[in-house]
């Protein structure tokens, strides 16, 4: 029983040094880049090849990554080619905040990448925006990384 | 909601006030709850049935809900009824005070019901055992249908009259309903009666609805509803059932509730990446920008008196609690804790703001002075928030999730409440899962 729970032990401590290493040399360990912005492709989908259809964001902010800008400029590009396409940017936020104030961070969120399309010339007339809060998220766990794939700002064709 | 009107009969004793015994101290939450005796309530009728409701039953019944609102306070200690040896109709005519005191009851509850003239005509008697005094004696007249509302009423008068303060149990929560998993949620608006009972679906769930709070009548009822996917702030009348769209905004309206004098709904609106407080006045429709900062300003909540608002803004960086006039001026943060802050709601005796407060990855329900002075945090949780206070002040009632696993397993939505003393913190029972509660004024005023 006692040797048993030793080996319970020792397995963790190796599990988590295993884990450890794998987190310091950083590649694709959990997806979650430098700020908690969600930085892989799991929940991603594409508008066309290449055209990702959504941003990440840093807990309680709206900003734009760099990889968030680049994401959007393709997305432009996609929307100057396809000029009959109207778009739906959705804002979210993770389920660790209240709900009325995650309302608002989601509209920020939408707003921030409407912006950027905006500045790539695409005319405001072509996209609508809603936030969801966090009433709507992709990943139902409670873990850091379902988190950071829930602060996102996801751009849909309109019907 | 059905009108009814109580008739009060008749004090048919005079009520002494002041000096008797008994007084439950209200400072510091159940401590030392006070042993109370409900005794049944004695049916005075030959005939079983009225209708669909069995009179035989209703003085058990009535006397079980008295007795489960007083448990459910606290503050009280409702004695097993195996070991009353009086019966119910004597002990309403003259209870032998000795036998009450023998298991330890300090107050004794007695009661006489009949059936008059297709009216149900329900008499209760307070008495003070150690004093071997009366206390109250009331009677009330109303359809047999709403003996629940009889009860809590009863329940009020006697929690008034043992603790000073104004009951809360004659009242409704308002609330969403919540079903299905995690990442498609549904959610209807739902009503019950403050224990719990009667439970009304009020929406369909066929769209997302969230935040219902009651007008000062209980009548109206305004939430954010997502119908044609269009997130907008609307007005439910909830008799007739018909509901509409708060104002024309070119946008997002969220985070609505009354004014005190019910005249406006105050919320507010996004717009271009930026929330501002608004408010609509529901008869002239005229429509008044009250915050014009370039930050998010949500979660607006009234003063009893009318004359300020405190809300949830993040102009100074992260989300902290304000204050401002009624006209938008003199806007003051109030909150300067560790941690952030949302949900601010005054309470309606005007002297403390609840909140929500998150710090190192745990949320917390609690309260502050209007002017952010004496913090207290009443309880401690993994997600917590959106607090609603009960019509007296005295407690709030809020929503807990818990934490889900890998695939959302594990996660529910529960109502909460908790005496602003801190102390008993309960689950409400509800049918489904439920967030968003928002408590009703007393009924009958």
């Amino acid at each position: 029983m006692k040797f048993n729970t030793k080996i319970k032990n020792l397995l963790i401590v190796i599990l988590s040094t295993l884990a450890l290493s794998a987190c310091s040399t950083g590649k694709k360990s959990s997806g979650v880049g430098s700020g908690d912005v969600y930085t892989g492709n799991d929940t991603v989908q594409y508008l066309a090849t290449g055209v990702k259809d959504r941003v990440f964001f840093a807990t309680n902010s709206s900003q734009l990554t760099t990889a968030s800008r680049d994401t959007l400029r393709k997305q432009a590009t996609y929307l100057r080619k396809n000029k009959n396409l109207n778009v739906v940017l959705e804002g979210h936020a993770d389920e660790r905040g209240t709900r009325e104030y995650n309302l608002a961070l989601g509209e920020k969120r939408a707003n921030a990448a409407r912006d950027y399309l905006l500045t790539y010339g695409i005319s405001g007339k072509r996209i609508s925006v809603i936030s969801y809060g966090k009433e709507k998220p992709v990943n139902s766990a409670s873990t850091p990384l379902a988190w950071s794939q829930n602060r996102r700002a996801v751009t849909i064709k309109a019907k | 909601m059905k009108k009814i009107i109580f008739i009060l009969i008749a004090c048919f004793f005079k009520i002494n006030f002041a000096y008797s015994l008994i007084e439950v101290d209200i400072t510091r939450g159940n401590l030392d709850p006070l042993p109370i005796a409900v005794s049944p309530l004695h049916v005075d009728i030959q005939s079983d049935n009225y209708q669909d409701i069995k009179v035989k039953g209703l003085g058990d019944l009535i006397s079980l809900v008295v007795e489960k609102n007083f448990k459910s306070t606290g503050l009280f200690n409702p004695l097993n009824k195996d070991a009353f040896v009086q019966k119910p109709d004597i002990a309403h005519l003259k209870p032998r005070f000795e036998d009450w005191s023998l298991i330890t009851a300090q107050a004794l509850v007695t009661g006489k019901i009949l059936i008059k003239d297709e009216k149900l005509k329900v008499e209760f008697r307070l008495w003070d055992v150690a004093a071997n005094k009366e206390m109250i004696a009331l009677a009330f007249t109303t359809t047999p249908a709403n003996w629940r509302r009889v009860a809590h009423i009863i329940s009020d008068k006697i929690y008034e009259r043992l603790t000073g303060e104004t009951g809360y149990f004659d009242t409704r929560i308002i609330y969403v309903s919540e079903t299905g998993e995690k990442t498609q949620r549904v959610k209807k608006l739902a009503i019950m009666d403050q224990d719990g009972a009667n439970t009304k679906y009020l929406t369909l769930g066929n769209e997302l609805v969230l935040t219902p709070r009651f007008n000062p009548s209980n009548q109206l009822v305004t939430y954010l509803s997502y119908f044609r996917n269009l997130p907008r702030v609307y007005l439910l009348d909830i008799e007739t059932g018909i509901q509409e769209v708060v104002g024309n905004f070119p946008g997002m309206t969220f985070a609505p509730r009354f004014s005190p004098d019910g005249k406006k709904i105050i919320m507010s609106f996004a717009k271009d990446g930026n929330s501002d407080i608004y408010t609509m006045d529901i008869e002239s429709r005229l429509v008044e920008r009250l915050s014009e900062d370039s930050s998010i300003d949500t979660s607006p909540s009234y003063s009893p008196d009318g004359k300020y608002i405190c809300f949830n803004s993040d102009r100074s960086g992260l989300q902290q609690i304000y204050t401002m006039k009624s006209d938008g001026t003199g806007v003051k943060r109030i909150s300067f804790g560790n941690g952030i802050y949302g949900t601010p709601v005054w309470s309606p005796r005007g002297d403390l703001i609840a909140f929500t407060k998150m710090k190192s990855g745990k949320f917390y329900i609690g309260v502050m002075r209007s002017d952010g002075t004496g913090e207290r945090l009443l309880t401690e949780n993994f997600y917590q928030e959106a607090p609603s206070w009960s019509p007296n002040g005295r407690l709030l009632v809020f929503y807990r999730e818990t934490k889900s696993g890998k695939k959302g397993e594990g996660f529910t939505a529960k109502l909460w409440s908790i005496d602003i003393t801190g102390y008993n913190e309960r689950q409400l029972k509800t049918e489904t899962d439920a967030s968003d509660p928002s408590w009703s004024s007393l009924l009958s005023k």
